[in-house]
């Protein structure tokens, strides 16, 4: 009987000309080269990084040829500072990430759960602040960092600091914040809590799903910034990892092409692990609206 | 009211009673204090980083100022200079090229890889191509960059190897100015195609399959369907999408920054490039805030214009 009822649905649905078999063949077949499109290069990095230097660099291209050759990881620590990049941008990464989380969860709390007077006003100066790209802002923070004010150019500091403050933190957070019955927070008002325990111990746990998106943004989008360091930061001893691969490839691209693509893979496997772990926090997160660059 | 009394006699008795835990006024006097002390550090940390700044570059915009010399104000003279730059036109050319570019064949094959995906029978496989696809949005916009510029090599590069083996002359992929800003537009596809799918993804996959079988049952198959069905349905995941590409397109910086360094001449250079170059290589702080003012309108403006427009095509069932 449901063998019939299951004929039935199929026949009306071969009229999409998506459902025939050749429709569904091309459709694969679409999807998988523009698949094949977006892993080829990735594939061609990581293979060559593995290979020796004389073979690295091949006419006809070689995308999967393993010579476990780690000699040009090596070359990535002789050639620069490598070491000293990568805990560099931790520390760049990590850093906006902490602070960011802080700042973005007492004015999340503020905004969702507190009143006072002229919280709707002080919430939209923060919403509006969403709307201006980073490119308007650099040249006064340039100023107010540079020798005459805050002398904290070519220091991480000046990385840090500034990517510290996100309306769009206090925004995903405030959103959090505002799903958390407000019975809560009576009942722990009855049983002797003050106010901070009440945004510590109860409120700020039910937030966690909101400050794992944050945090997986913000160090995705830290670790990968090449803009701020390149105004900010000109000495190789307080580069990120971003300014460090650009480095290895010299400015006309004298850099051996294998150390190069070692120096790559180095940099990519920390937002990699982020991804494998942080999957549906991030994915979430995008579609949210992402924070770019 | 019981707490309206005790709270007045509280206020009486010390300073410190005015706002005591143990009346309804005590507590509400400590929200709206914890709220304040809650807000600052954000509040100061964006008034001096972003809402500041931005006032200061209005204000820049109408100064000569270069580190070595005090701050001349010279009116709209840096406005004028714009007008009057004979590299801008080619530069804002380069800009809007590339944010048309991207956007709609970003755009286009972002929903056809969501459309598609969810329609594959294998999960595993469509697990495997979501993860193909989404690999360049992981990867630093330095990391893409470095990459591609080997992959587009003229002489020795993979892409130009096959063009020639299927008889296609060797390419001047970021040589020639007549070809660059289209090797940019493909760089920035590819980096960006994950992430436009993803958003569509979400709104696909919500799509109400009652209402996709209806349409079946009325006849609509195929094309006629994704037309007046399916993309009216995910209209304002476009209108978002759009816009949120429209913006990240128009300050596109480190791809042609690496790839290029904007040339050949000024063959790839992007408005926000060039505002980098005034202002930290030429050290021209308030002709560089007069271009950072400009892509800032410009990009309300587009914005704005995208908004209003979608009142036309957007459809909120």
């Amino acid at each position: 009987m449901s063998g019939t009822t299951t004929t039935t649905v199929q026949e009306r649905h071969t009229v999409n000309p998506l459902d025939r078999p050749w429709g569904r063949w091309i459709q694969m077949a679409f999807l998988f080269f523009i698949g094949l499109l977006t892993l080829m290069p990735l594939l061609w990095v990581i293979s060559t990084s593995f290979r020796t230097l004389r073979d690295s660099f091949t006419v006809p291209p070689v995308w999967i040829h393993f010579d476990f050759d780690f000699s040009n990881y090596q070359s990535v620590f002789d050639t620069i500072p490598f070491l000293n990049m990568l805990r560099n941008s931790f520390a760049y990464a990590g850093g906006a990430v902490l602070g960011g989380a802080v700042t973005s969860a007492l004015a999340g709390y503020a905004f969702a759960r507190l009143q006072f007077r002229g919280r709707d006003v002080l919430f939209w100066v923060v919403l509006s602040t969403m709307m201006v790209p980073g490119q308007m802002t650099i040249i006064p923070v340039y100023i107010l960092m540079g020798v005459k004010y805050l002398n904290l150019v070519n220091t991480l500091w000046s990385l840090i600091i500034p990517s510290i403050f996100t309306a769009f933190g206090i925004f995903l957070l405030r959103q959090y914040f505002r799903q958390v019955p407000g019975d809560y927070e009576e009942s722990a008002l009855i049983d002797g809590a003050n106010q901070w325990q009440i945004f510590r111990r109860i409120y700020l746990p039910l937030a966690a799903p909101g400050i794992a998106i944050l945090s997986i943004l913000t160090f995705n989008s830290r670790w990968n910034d090449y803009f701020t360091p390149l105004v900010f930061i000109n000495s190789q001893q307080a580069m990120p990892i971003t300014m460090g691969i650009v480095e290895l490839q010299g400015e006309w691209s004298t850099g051996s092409i294998a150390v190069v693509f070692a120096g790559i893979v180095l940099s990519v496997i920390p937002v990699i692990v982020v991804y494998i772990f942080g999957q549906r926090y991030l994915l979430e997160g995008l579609m949210m609206g992402g924070i770019k660059g | 009211m019981a707490s309206e009394t005790l709270a007045t006699r509280e206020r009486r008795g010390s300073l410190l009673g005015w706002f005591r835990a143990d009346t309804f006024e005590g507590v509400r006097r400590q929200r709206a204090i914890l709220g304040y002390l809650f807000l600052l550090p954000a509040f100061i940390g964006l008034v001096a980083f972003v809402v500041g700044p931005m006032f200061v570059s209005f204000g820049l915009s109408f100064y000569r100022w270069n580190i070595f010399k005090p701050p001349d104000p010279i009116g709209i003279a840096n406005f004028q200079r714009l007008l009057t730059d004979s590299r801008l036109p080619g530069i804002y050319g380069n800009t809007m090229l590339l944010v048309v570019g991207t956007v709609v064949i970003t755009q286009v094959l972002a929903i056809a890889l969501a459309l598609g995906v969810t329609q594959l029978r294998s999960r595993k496989f469509a697990y495997f191509l979501r993860t193909a696809w989404f690999l360049p949005v992981l990867m630093s916009g330095a990391a893409v960059g470095v990459t591609l510029s080997y992959l587009f090599q003229r002489e020795f590069g993979p892409i130009n190897y096959y063009l020639g083996v299927l008889g296609i002359d060797r390419i001047p992929w970021m040589t020639s100015a007549s070809t660059v800003m289209y090797t940019i537009i493909i760089t920035a596809v590819w980096k960006n195609l994950g992430f436009i799918f993803v958003i569509y993804l979400g709104g696909v996959v919500s799509l109400p399959q009652e209402i996709l079988d209806a349409a079946d049952v009325d006849g609509a198959h195929g094309w006629r369907r994704l037309w007046t069905v399916t993309l009216p349905l995910i209209s304002p995941i476009m209108l978002f999408a759009t816009v949120i590409n429209v913006i990240g397109a128009m300050q596109i910086f480190d791809e042609p920054q690496i790839m290029t360094r904007g040339g050949p001449g000024d063959g790839s250079r992007t408005a926000v490039m060039y505002m980098y170059e005034v202002a930290f290589k030429e050290q021209e702080f308030g002709y560089g805030s007069a271009i950072a003012v400009t892509l800032f309108i410009a990009i309300l403006i587009v914005t704005g214009i995208q908004f209003a427009l979608s009142r036309r095509w957007v459809f909120y069932g």
